[in-house]
């Protein structure tokens, strides 16, 4: 074999190589695409922002506006402040099979958190707003931990959602006035 | 013997030494946590532990790794003396320091803030200067990689830069660039804040400008692993690299892609708008490019030495190569958990799936199989390689090397599949204890157990290596010859100058980091309320 030809094989070799190589990585990319758009599914991006150092003084995250809150199309949102080392509530209360937004703040560091045997999963910076659409199937409990450490007691930082059946929801939930949870 | 191999040494000794420390902690940190150690473990010490062996194994370890070998490399490719030696002593000396400044600090306890840093978490400020004192010292090697490559480029024009020289600097570049980053971060949010000079932090600035760094800086670890499989395994197997144009490429696009694609590690934070979220994703994707190119690469390499040994067959040239030399042996189980490290990491990039895992275990399991599994094993190769070099005396021995590696590789794979699954199963990471009593966790339990063996088998390996390395440095001396490395099938063939050169890319790099992070940096000044205060890890103990 001469060198020229040689060469040649070897062009054709790494040619269909990276040729194949860059399709399958843009199937993937087209895959993300396609579910993303086909699911209407979408990573928690709002870029809000709030004051994380006055949380308690009123508004949004004030006490009695943490827990569940019923709007009169059965959708529920739920708005929850994660702090060193508890979310509170600890216990979310929710109804199976109706959208909910949980939406999230941070009162001092970083935390995290995710709904086990869910996709709902998402970082609290202090600062922003975290919010997160979804929706629970199954009545059932489930364990939300911290995911990102957060002091020395994140390994204590775990809350509870309690899924359901809007029926049995409490009715406190549906006059706005006050949100419940089924923290202790 | 190698010029400079006092050098050489002083930057692996520092590092294994630095690994072994490290690796201890990782060990004890899976048993502390599983079910076998009966009960909960003071999260105190854990977290001092975790925040040890994260800075150490991400900071202080692959960057001694990458200089030791940058420097034996611009010798031995370029085959004359180093430019510059005295500098490299200096770095040298600066990532000591800081690497003794970071440690006692955290040892001290009052820095348990983990590698991430993540403000307003504030630890003590020894801690982030012997960061930013390591950093500084890698960039006097990084600044000397260049030097070297562009004085000989001066004395030679016309001929191509050595395939694992070219590597070795594109490396460099990257790294400079990388750790701009966290430097920025450290230099303008954290220090300013951990001295008490400013009272508020924009936390998602700093952790667009954490992600900036932390993710090519994996890239920065893979890459002289890379240089080690174009240029030192073909030989090693006994025949010429399929392809040296392939690995030019490969590096190059490391390079370009590898850089702007931090933002994945933000998809689930709430400060990053979706569309610069898919911005990254679409990156992330074209990283598994030169990925791809270089296992076909290496797998071609592999199988030309193969049936230059007589093997026959479609498969029959792999039992053909000689799996008695730890550099070939090290490959192939590279490129085994490359291939589970990397699906696990197109999982990670599409910003869909990520919402299942992230931060599980099932992120730690995906990039302890690729750091620890497929770059540190090839750090292991690297080491057995240039020891005789060195020290002038023979490996101690390729039998042991061989079972040295072996056991690392079960031992990780023992360690991060079990992981995987539990991350499924929703298990958050970084967390010193877990409630086993509790039915929803109960079932995770006896996956964690089965991963803190194989914390025992990697930490054994590490105990080995040490001993090979240890026993490689006495003995009989030998004459070992100069470091050589592979002739490539298309070294006769004529090579595009953009090859041959790194600047052009280097400015492609620095204009693609312009366009995916500017607007996300850009934000945090116009944006209001997003300023916290710091928050110190001593408060709440």
């Amino acid at each position: 074999m001469t060198e020229i030809s040689t060469t040649a094989k070897l062009e054709v070799g790494e040619r269909l190589w990276a040729g194949s190589m860059t399709a399958i990585t843009l199937l993937l990319v087209g895959v993300v695409v396609y579910t993303s758009a086909h699911w209407g599914f979408y990573p928690p991006s709002q870029v809000e922002t709030i004051d994380s150092t006055s949380l308690h003084e009123g508004g949004e995250f004030s006490e009695a506006n943490l827990g569940t809150v019923i709007a009169p199309d059965g959708s529920a949102v739920v708005r929850v402040v994660a702090q060193q080392y508890a979310f509170v509530p600890d216990c979310l209360v929710v109804p199976a099979g109706k959208p909910v937004t949980i939406r999230l703040a941070s009162a001092d560091v970083v935390h995290g958190f995710l709904v086990q045997g869910t996709n709902v999963n998402a970082m609290v910076v202090p600062g922003y707003v975290t919010t997160v659409h979804t929706m629970f199937k199954d009545p059932g409990e489930r364990l939300m931990p911290c995911h990102e450490f957060c002091g020395v007691g994140h390994q204590a930082m775990w809350a509870r959602v309690r899924v359901v059946e809007p029926s049995s929801f409490p009715s406190d939930a549906n006059n706005k006035q006050k949100a419940v949870s089924c923290a202790p | 013997m190698l010029r400079s191999s006092r050098l050489v040494l002083s930057h692996f000794w520092l590092a294994f030494a630095t690994f072994a420390g490290s690796v201890v902690l990782g060990a004890w940190q899976m048993w502390a946590r599983s079910p076998l150690h009966g009960g909960p473990a003071d999260p105190e010490l854990y977290y001092r532990s975790v925040t040890a062996h994260g800075t150490a194994l991400a900071y202080v370890f692959p960057t001694l790794i990458a200089m030791g070998f940058g420097y034996a490399v611009s010798v031995s490719a370029l085959d004359r003396p180093l430019r510059g030696e005295k500098l490299a002593w200096t770095g040298f000396a600066l990532v000591l320091v800081g690497t003794l400044m970071s440690v006692l600090a955290v040892a001290s306890g009052n820095s348990s803030v983990l590698y991430t840093f993540y403000p307003p978490l504030t630890g003590s400020p020894f801690y982030y200067l012997g960061v930013v004192l390591v950093v500084v010292g890698s960039w006097f090697w990084a600044g000397l990689m260049v030097y070297n490559m562009v004085v000989w480029k001066r004395e030679h024009p016309g001929e191509r830069v050595p395939l694992a020289m070219y590597g070795t600097v594109a490396n460099a570049l990257l790294w400079v660039w990388t750790s701009v980053g966290a430097a920025l971060e450290l230099l303008f949010q954290i220090l300013p804040m951990a001295l008490g000079w400013t009272s508020t932090v924009d936390a998602g600035l700093a952790r667009t400008l954490f992600s900036w760094t932390l993710h090519p800086i994996v890239y920065f670890w893979l890459l002289p692993a890379y240089v080690a499989f174009y240029t030192l395994l073909p030989r090693a197997a006994g025949a010429p690299l399929y392809s040296d144009r392939m690995g030019r490429v490969a590096f190059v696009l490391f390079l370009v892609v590898g850089m702007p694609v931090g933002i994945h590690h933000l998809f689930a934070d709430p400060h990053i708008g979706t569309g610069f979220k898919f911005l990254h994703t679409v990156f992330t994707a074209g990283v598994a490019i030169p990925t791809l190119l270089t296992v076909g690469g290496i797998t071609l390499s592999l199988e030309v030495a193969g049936r230059l040994r007589g093997g026959r067959g479609l498969f029959g040239w792999v039992g053909a190569l000689p799996w008695g030399r730890p550099m070939v042996l090290a490959t192939a189980l590279a490129l085994v958990m490359l291939g589970f490290g990397g699906a696990s990491g197109l999982i990670n990039m599409s910003y869909t799936l990520d919402m299942t895992i992230h931060n599980t275990q099932w992120v730690t399991a995906h990039f302890h199989l690729i750091f620890a599994g497929t770059v540190v094993i090839m750090y292991f190769a690297i080491a057995y390689e240039l020891w005789p070099h060195l020290t002038g005396h023979p490996l101690r021995s390729a039998k042991l090397a061989c079972v040295q590696l072996w056991l690392w590789f079960i031992g990780i794979i023992v360690v991060t599949f079990p992981w995987h699954v539990v991350g499924l199963m929703g298990q958050p990471r970084r967390m010193s204890s877990y409630d086993w009593s509790h039915p929803a966790l109960a079932g995770q339990g006896p996956l964690v157990s089965m991963s803190a063996i194989g914390g025992f088998i990697v930490l054994l390996s590490a105990a080995l290596l040490i001993v090979i390395l240890l026993r490689s440095q006495g003995g009989e001396r030998v004459e070992v010859g100069a470091l050589r490395y592979a002739r490539a099938l298309d070294d006769a063939a004529p090579l595009p100058r953009a090859l041959n050169t790194l600047g052009v890319w280097f400015g492609l790099m620095v204009a693609l980091t312009v366009v995916n992070f500017g607007y996300p940096i850009a934000q945090s000044f116009v944006l209001k309320h997003n300023q916290v205060p710091p928050q110190s890890v001593l408060v709440g103990k």
